[in-house]
């Protein structure tokens, strides 16, 4: 009885550890390459990316041809969602304008806070691009009036959660120095 | 037992979903959408005559006492495959099932087949009783997820069949699982029982 189970569970580890083996280089490649389509879709164009950590959040800097900065994509995430966890990759421009936005992690309610992957894009009703959060600090016009974004229909804490991580990252973006 | 008969149970007679009523937890909560359910069909089909062949084949060499902890162990083996090979080949669909992957652990139709057919039956008939009680499951979920899908976001396997409608949000929601799955089984137990008074 104990001979038994003893060596399904060793087959079972074995078959397991030699899949991991395999699969574990091509995971890492698919979240690196998540990364970078993400830095990529946020930021403008730039020549060289300078990767820095400051205030514990990993920052991508590029830079031009000339060594100038272009701007930064900054991941930044809080747990203030309605479904826990979001992690986002946020873009500014050199003058800490917010160029775009990719959601690396989120669980949020299909069909309504995770309409966020694309109710904040340019051109949307929530459009964040263009707004510089350093100056005036993003908000759901709910809570800061008509200066405020227009929050997701029905998902008004997913957009304040979405929001304190634009503004979180772009004091982190406030704080870059050369 | 016949060939015909294992295919019959698996699609229709015995359907996990529609008949047996086994693993709901999955069903309700990966049926947002057409795609997401037959993904979640395919995986639980894969583990399930995967599980099965194994099963049947160390049905002599189990010992009674320990079978259920050896059926999980085997169970999840396969389970923790899937999702590994998800995770590094499918990273989108990784995203949006991830956490349902490793809950195919304990849906009760993966165990209660290894215990009601792989530990009595030949290899044969038990892989043929994982693929077709598998794809019992898999187009039940599938037509859930269509049905959600369709009146929840008005899209079709993630084509927007009514331009600039929201749908029906609630059909994607816990609450909208509940009542579709409630209806499609009435529907479908309605006409299983209509066609075996003809006959």
């Amino acid at each position: 009885m104990l001979l038994s189970l003893t060596a399904i569970a060793l087959v079972a580890a074995a078959a397991l550890a030699a899949l991991n083996a395999v699969t574990q280089e091509p995971i890492a490649a698919a979240q690196q390459a998540k990364v970078q389509e993400a830095i990529s879709a946020v930021l403008p164009a730039f020549d060289k990316i300078e990767d820095r950590d400051i205030d514990g959040k990993t920052c991508h800097l590029a830079f031009n041809q000339g060594g100038e900065l272009v701007g930064a994509a900054i991941e930044a995430g809080n747990d203030k969602g309605f479904g826990g966890r979001i992690q986002l990759m946020v873009g500014f421009d050199a003058e800490g304008l917010v160029t775009g936005y990719q959601i690396l992690e989120t669980h949020e309610t299909p069909g309504l806070g995770a309409k966020a992957d694309q109710w904040f894009q340019r051109g949307n009703k929530g459009d964040i691009t263009g707004r510089k959060p350093a100056e005036a600090v993003l908000g759901v016009k709910k809570d800061i009036g008509e200066s405020g974004v227009d929050a997701i229909t029905g998902s008004t804490i997913t957009s304040r959660a979405f929001l304190d991580i634009v503004n979180d990252a772009a004091n982190t973006f406030s704080s870059i120095t050369i | 037992m016949k060939t015909s008969d294992i295919i019959k149970n698996g699609l229709i007679k015995e359907n996990p979903i529609w008949v047996l009523i086994l693993g709901m937890c999955p069903t309700l909560a990966t049926t947002t959408s057409a795609i997401n359910g037959m993904s979640m069909g395919l995986a639980t089909t894969f583990v399930l005559m995967m599980s099965n062949i194994v099963i049947s084949l160390l049905k002599s060499v189990i010992p009674d006492k320990v079978r259920i902890p050896a059926f999980i162990v085997i169970i999840a083996t396969f389970v923790t495959m899937v999702e590994m090979v998800m995770k590094a080949y499918l990273p989108a669909l990784y995203d949006s099932l991830g956490l349902f992957i490793a809950l195919i652990v304990v849906n009760c139709i993966v165990l209660g087949r290894a215990e009601a057919f792989a530990s009595k039956n030949s290899v044969g008939h038990s892989f043929l009783d994982g693929l077709f009680m598998g794809l019992g499951f898999t187009w039940a979920l599938t037509l859930l997820g269509m049905v959600r899908e369709l009146l929840g976001t008005g899209c079709f396997f993630g084509h927007s069949l009514i331009g600039g409608s929201d749908g029906m949000l609630m059909m994607i929601l816990p609450p909208g699982g509940f009542i579709a799955l409630g209806l499609l089984m009435a529907l479908i137990n309605h006409l299983r029982s209509r066609s075996a008074k003809k006959s």
